[in-house]
């Protein structure tokens, strides 16, 4: 395994309470695995990003778990040894690239600065790399002389995916990529991000978008309210959803290509701060019974994870 | 970089017209102002033959045109009209004795302010919440509302009277002074490697400039600390923890970040520090640009006010470019 996310919780002392943004989390990667995590705004998507390579600012902490990854265990490294991984064996790319470049800053000197950061080579040899990974993502290697407001957001997510990529990580994290950009823009992003897994890299992409994740993903993990609820093959979990949100949640996206009806989900993700008792989708769940009032247990259903008192095993 | 060249090129010609308009508007304004220099001058008792000639030497029987063509050629190669009092020197030489001293003390309370600007609100901004973050905000309030005379006052009953650790006026004890060449003391005398005249002209320098500092630090420390702490959240910060970089550069560009609007600030505060100059200086008897300034105001040698607002209105225009200048070379934006 590349990566074990094994229970998992990150906690943000807040004035209103503490919210469990992640809670109890379990998931495993391997080389060359591309997983989705999907799920409603605010359910802790993000933050499980950031807490894999411990980036929880205060108020926020990892309050418990485990995170193994290439054999080292992540949540009880030096902060110098931490430093080391992020960039250089786990990548990162952010939602909105029109905010994740220094706007005073070269594209050459960031990706060199974080080049020279982590590997020995000298200034030009870097410059040098520099100019062949925004060829490698398609933009001019000249681009290296602009600076960020020179550039469009699908050429700044490019440039941001060429940093991210350029140090060879194993673990490429992104972070609602696409979604301050253009479908076709997209289209691109993603094929990149396909190219980097051809390549042997792990891809662990964040999106709100559940017909993105079922294209582009082997798997697929399903959030709610800090819960992983459902996890499993894209295709599968796609074509037959077992948790009663996940079938909620693909109901509700409109489908280019099939004629269905489209229906909205109703509710609202609950306030992490108070969260429901029991399960935390019990007040939007069709089918809740007196059993939600407990938190459901996480079964395995054929290699399929779902936390829900409907698959309970006898 | 060639953008870089055309932007200040731009800049530069700019100044041609400000600096045009502003002289305009001192040549009006002294003309407007009711009253006739040379009588509020020499009073109304003196014989009109004499007035005449005062009139005459001071070139103020001529036409109005011919008065501004004459005063726009002369400021432009450096003829400011002779003093109207005294040995009536040429007022560019009785500036040239006065500006070295004021800019002296203007360097130094510039640099006071900026430096402990950024240094409290930084620390303020680290420790965002907490109460040195409190103290802080105290500081920048207290700092900005001081009056310099009172406070100046104070730092000399503390440090003069009290203590005795520092002179309370003047700008060298008489017989110190190094030799002259760029007239700024401490630079003087660091270029002789004079350090009984170094350490003198410091010791006088460290009250005035230290009120000027401080007074004029509160507002860095507030905009220092409110960009900072807006710069610190945002993604790119994030991005560049995320690659790995390590915490002491991240921090290096926060700061700069932190620190354009800084340099806009930098270049409004720049005429307020010269008035804080000329309230600092009378009250620390300075010999610089604002004691001759008043001394004159109070003889109406309209010669001499007129080419010291001349020249104070160049040198704010000339700050002002190498502050638009600097901001170029730190923000891309502007430049392209
Ligand atoms: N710095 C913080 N301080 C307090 N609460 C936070 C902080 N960051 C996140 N949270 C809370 O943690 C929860 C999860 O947030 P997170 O950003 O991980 O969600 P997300 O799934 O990424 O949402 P989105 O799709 O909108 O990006 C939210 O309820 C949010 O309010
Ligand atoms: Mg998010």
């Amino acid at each position: 395994m590349l990566l074990e996310v094994e229970n998992l919780t990150t906690l943000f002392r807040t004035k209103r309470g503490i919210i469990r943004a992640v809670d109890n989390v379990s998931l495993s990667l391997e080389k060359g695995d591309f997983i989705s995590i999907v799920g409603e705004s605010g359910c802790g998507k993000s933050t499980l990003a950031y807490s894999i390579i411990r980036l929880i600012d205060s108020p926020g902490e990892i309050a418990g778990g485990k995170i193994y990854f290439d054999g080292k265990e992540l949540t009880s490294l030096s902060e110098e040894k931490m430093r080391k991984v992020r960039g250089k064996e786990i990548g990162m790319v952010f939602q909105d690239p029109m905010t994740s470049l220094d706007p005073l800053e070269k594209i050459g000197d960031q990706i060199t600065e974080t080049l020279m950061e982590h590997i020995d080579v000298t200034k030009k040899e870097a410059w040098q790399i520099a100019r062949e990974m925004l060829e490698k993502v398609g933009l001019p290697p000249d681009r290296v002389e602009s600076y960020p407001h020179q550039l469009s957001g699908g050429q700044r997510q490019r440039v941001v995916i060429a940093m991210a990529v350029s140090l060879n990580p194993k673990l490429l994290i992104a972070d609602e990529p696409t979604t301050a950009l253009d479908v076709i823009v997209q289209e691109k992003i993603m094929d990149l991000l396909n190219e980097m897994r051809k390549e042997g890299r792990a891809i662990m992409l964040i999106t709100h978008d559940f017909a993105l994740a079922a294209e582009r993903s082997d798997r697929i993990a399903v959030m709610y309210a800090g819960w992983i609820i459902e996890m499993g093959d894209a295709d599968r979990l796609t074509k037959e959803p077992m948790h009663p949100y996940t079938r909620g949640l693909i109901e509700s996206v409109p489908d280019v290509w099939v004629d269905r009806e489209i229906k909205p989900l109703p509710g609202f993700p609950p306030d992490l701060a108070k969260p429901p008792e029991g399960c935390r989708f019990r007040p939007r769940c069709p089918l809740a019974t007196e059993k939600c009032m407990k938190e459901p247990p996480g079964v395995d259903v054929d290699g399929r994870y779902v936390k829900c008192w409907l698959f309970e095993v006898k | 970089m060639s953008s870089l060249r055309a932007y200040i090129i731009t800049r530069f010609l700019m100044v041609i017209p400000t600096v045009i308009i502003l002289l305009t508007l001192v040549f009006l304004i002294l003309r407007i102002i009711p009253g006739d220099p040379i009588t509020s001058m020499v009073g109304q008792k003196v014989p009109e033959e004499v007035l005449e000639r005062l009139r005459h030497e001071a070139g103020l029987d001529k036409p109005y045109h011919i008065q501004y063509i004459e005063y726009l050629t002369g400021v432009f190669t450096g003829n400011l009209g002779k003093s109207m009092i005294w040995g009536k020197r040429p007022v560019i030489a009785e500036i040239m004795d006065h500006f070295p001293a004021t800019l002296e003390l203007t360097i130094f309370g510039f640099v006071l302010s900026v430096l402990l600007g950024i240094i409290t609100g930084s620390i303020a901004a680290f420790r965002r919440g907490s109460k040195t973050d409190s103290g802080m905000r105290i500081y920048s309030i207290i700092a900005y509302t001081l009056f310099i005379p009172w406070f100046g006052m104070l730092l000399q009953m503390l440090f003069g009277v009290y203590l005795e650790l520092l002179p309370i006026g003047g700008r060298i004890t008489p017989g110190n002074s190094p030799e002259t060449i760029t007239g700024l003391y401490v630079l003087d005398s660091i270029l002789t490697l004079n350090l009984t005249s170094l350490m003198d002209a410091l010791s006088h320098l460290a009250l005035p400039s230290l009120t000027l500092g401080i007074v004029l630090s509160g507002a860095y420390t507030r905009l220092v600390r409110n960009n900072l702490i807006d710069v610190l959240s945002q993604d790119f910060i994030r991005a560049y923890r995320a690659r790995g970089v390590r915490e002491r550069k991240v921090i290096f560009h926060a700061m700069k970040n932190a620190f354009i609007p800084v340099v806009t600030l930098m270049g409004l505060q720049f005429a307020i520090l010269l008035a804080g100059a000329v309230l600092t200086e009378s009250t620390f008897s300075w010999p610089g640009m604002g004691t001759f300034l008043i001394e004159r105001i109070e003889y109406r040698d309209y010669t001499a006010v007129q080419g010291a607002i001349v020249f104070y209105a160049m040198f704010v225009a000339l700050i002002s470019l190498v502050v638009d200048v600097i901001y170029a070379l730190l923000d891309p934006r502007i430049r392209y």
